[in-house]
């Protein structure tokens, strides 16, 4: 199973109990539309490096509906992305197969400002 | 010039790091190829024909003497000793080796410099009027605005995957010296009474399907400028088409929806955004503001005293107004006949740093016609930067002539090229050169911009030339199609006069076109694309190929391959 990263650490990949609802996004999805009610977990599916609808879907849960449950980036995840998806909402991460865990973590350090104001931690323009 | 402080210089510091293990885990077989395409292209790094070429951005086209030093002592340790400045105000390096790559960035990070988003589906450089600043119409400083944009579009978390690249042209003058109708976002800085703001048009564009950009705002009050911006990508990168790469880029989106639904979908978006956190304040921009560098004028001496010929046509082609009496900003042709257009050597980079640190301030700009401007040189100054201009041979007079030819690199250099670029602004400088009184014939024919691009990706701007020539492939051979009547500002866009050309054949068919304009134009004050605006194509077309029989014998003959 592929490792997942939750809260900037490494955790078990638990699958959710029965009464947990997820929700799944593709990336074509419209997050203005989902019935959000009772979800513990929304997953946004990246399928390819390099699409990046996942980062509006993943703002637009957050800003505009005001999702607070637990937002997880399935599929194509690797380093390079995880900053980038955690400024956007994301606070899980599903790292695809074959990515090491601990250059992951890691990756969170590759940059410590932003420029952007609105988007996580930042300094902002 | 903009001076970092000290988060600009840790991004960058940390962007360096970041890519240097990349290329290690990538050179230790931990990536693969097509991983660390997608990595080197955010940093600037394509795999071209011969060799890999890095693209070193220069934001909105602004250089310190100091960093033009940098640049060219790493031509010379880590190249063959020349670059190129290309239509985007960027320079390249045509002979860099993969594993140095990450050590020229950390070189380039000592001057406050990098190849950040120089490539790949992201924002890439922020372009503007190189008059910027000095510019008598100017309404806004857009260096300053540039500047605002340069760090909100650096890694953005949000828009850093779009569906294709993203190039954002910045005016802050009257006229448009940026091209703003043919960015996929232009900004026209403008005035409603006190206020200023943008006029905002959207998906413009050149490459394969050109199209000038329509407004779908005539005024943005400037603290709105990003939550606005942010509206219209989340927009594109949303709905922008992924699944076909040449219909990828937002004007075809735009095209698609309409201009009139897509700004709706912007305005919807945009009311949810505004007076967000991303709203400027007067703070935001005095910040930055306060970070660049000014020069310190002073009081206006005497005019240059000079007659001789050669400097009065240098003066009278390279030589602009400046708002400032008293000084004057000079135009260094990149365009001598034989040198490859927006070509220098590592010699001359030096020499012109040295002059920019004598005559301007210490500062230079890139034009996106790829010529220096010192854009601040005290008018009783001239007659000696001249000469010494001259002996660099970077005194060529032809700005905004036949000669000034913008260029791509070509096939020469170009992985995507179909044809090669440079021999062909060759082959017509040289035509123009072997003419009795040249100088005459070039100032006779007045304005004329000349783009070739080698490909359809139009990279030497074509669409966009007063004359344009693409390179095209047929069955493996060079051929060159030849359009006129296209504009920058106001934009239009060129139209094919007939078939291609072989190479050989193309400075005769320019020649041709030039005889055309001249026998039609009413006065001298007609320039080549009022010509073709007011008369149509016909008559330059029948001038090019005579009568159809002519033009059918033409096309069986053998094209160039050399």
């Amino acid at each position: 199973m592929a490792t997942l990263i939750k809260g900037r650490r490494v955790a078990a990949a638990s699958r959710p109990s029965p009464e947990e609802k997820v929700l799944r996004l593709e990336p074509g999805d419209d997050p203005a539309s989902v019935p959000l009610e009772g979800v513990a977990r929304v997953e946004v599916s990246f399928p390819k490096f390099g699409d990046g609808r996942g980062f509006s879907i993943a703002r637009l849960l957050r800003e505009r509906r005001g999702y607070r449950g637990e937002l997880r980036a399935v599929g194509h995840i690797t380093r390079d992305l995880l900053l980038f998806l955690e400024r956007c909402g994301f606070d899980a991460f599903e790292l695809r197969e074959g990515e090491d865990p601990h250059a992951a973590l890691a990756s969170f350090g590759d940059f410590s400002h932003s420029y952007q104001r609105g988007y996580g931690t930042e300094i902002g323009v | 010039m903009y001076r970092y402080d000290a988060i600009d210089q840790k991004l960058v510091d940390e962007r360096v790091a970041q890519f240097r293990d990349q290329t290690r885990r990538f050179l230790a077989g931990r990536l693969s190829e097509e991983e660390f395409r997608a990595l080197r292209l955010r940093n600037g790094l394509y795999i071209q024909r011969y060799a890999p070429m890095l693209r070193i951005a220069i934001p909105y086209g602004l250089l310190s003497s100091r960093q033009l030093r940098k640049l060219s002592d790493i031509a010379r340790r880590y190249d063959r000793g020349y670059a190129h400045f290309s239509t985007r105000q960027n320079l390249q390096l045509n002979w860099p080796r993969l594993e140095d790559v990450p050590e020229i960035l950390a070189e380039l990070a000592t001057v406050q410099m990098h190849a950040i988003q120089t490539s790949g589906n992201s924002f890439r450089n922020v372009t503007t009027d190189h008059f910027a600043g000095v510019a008598a119409d100017e309404i806004v400083d857009s260096f300053v605005w540039c500047e605002l944009l340069r760090q909100w579009s650096t890694f953005h978390p949000e828009f850093s995957f779009l569906p294709r690249k993203f190039k954002i042209a910045v005016n802050g003058a009257a006229a448009d010296r940026a091209a703003v109708g043919v960015h996929d976002i232009g900004l026209h800085a403008t005035r409603n009474g006190e206020e200023i703001g943008f006029r905002v048009l959207v998906g413009g564009g050149l490459g394969r399907t050109p199209v000038i950009g329509v407004t779908i705002r005539e005024f943005l009050p400037w603290p709105h400028l990003l939550t606005y911006l942010e509206a219209i990508l989340r927009v594109y990168n949303r709905h922008g088409r992924r699944d076909n790469i040449h219909k990828a880029r937002i004007k075809i989106l735009v095209k698609e929806r309409g201009a009139e639904r897509f700004r709706d979908e912007v305005e919807a978006e945009w009311a949810l955004l505004k007076d967000g956190p991303a709203t400027l304040t007067a703070g935001d921009v005095a910040r930055v503001e306060a970070r660049f560098t000014r020069p310190r004028y002073e009081q206006p001496g005497s005019d240059p005293d000079c007659s001789e010929p050669g400097f009065l046509a240098w003066k009278k082609r390279n030589v602009h107004p400046h708002k400032i009496p008293g000084y004057a900003a000079v135009t260094l042709s990149l365009k001598k006949t034989g040198v490859p257009p927006g070509d220098v050597t590592s010699a001359q980079m030096d020499a012109i740093a040295q002059l920019a640190e004598r005559y301007s301030f210490g500062e230079l700009r890139v034009s996106h016609e790829q010529n220096l401007v010192l854009a601040d040189v005290r008018s009783r100054d001239l007659p000696a930067l001249w000469r010494e201009a001259r002996e660099l041979g970077l005194a060529t007079p032809n700005i905004g002539l036949l000669t000034n030819i913008i260029s791509c690199p070509g096939g020469d250099y170009c992985a995507l090229a179909n044809a090669k670029s440079i021999p062909v602004a060759q082959a017509i400088q040289e035509r123009v050169e072997q003419k009795r009184d040249s100088l005459d014939y070039l100032f006779d024919i007045g304005e004329l911009d000349l783009n070739i691009s080698g490909c359809i990706n139009a990279c030497g701007h074509h669409h966009v030339g007063h004359i344009g020539i693409l390179g095209v492939d047929k069955n493996g051979e060079e051929w060159y199609q030849v359009e006129i009547g296209g504009n920058q500002a106001p934009a239009s866009l060129g139209k094919v006069i007939g078939p291609a050309f072989a190479r050989a054949e193309v400075p005769e068919v320019i020649e041709r076109l030039i005889d055309c304009y001249l026998a039609h134009r009413d006065s001298e004050a007609e320039r080549f694309v009022d010509v073709v605006h007011r008369i149509g194509i016909e008559p330059f077309k029948e001038h090019v190929y005579g009568h159809a029989h002519q033009g059918a014998a033409r096309r069986s003959r053998e094209p160039a391959l050399a």
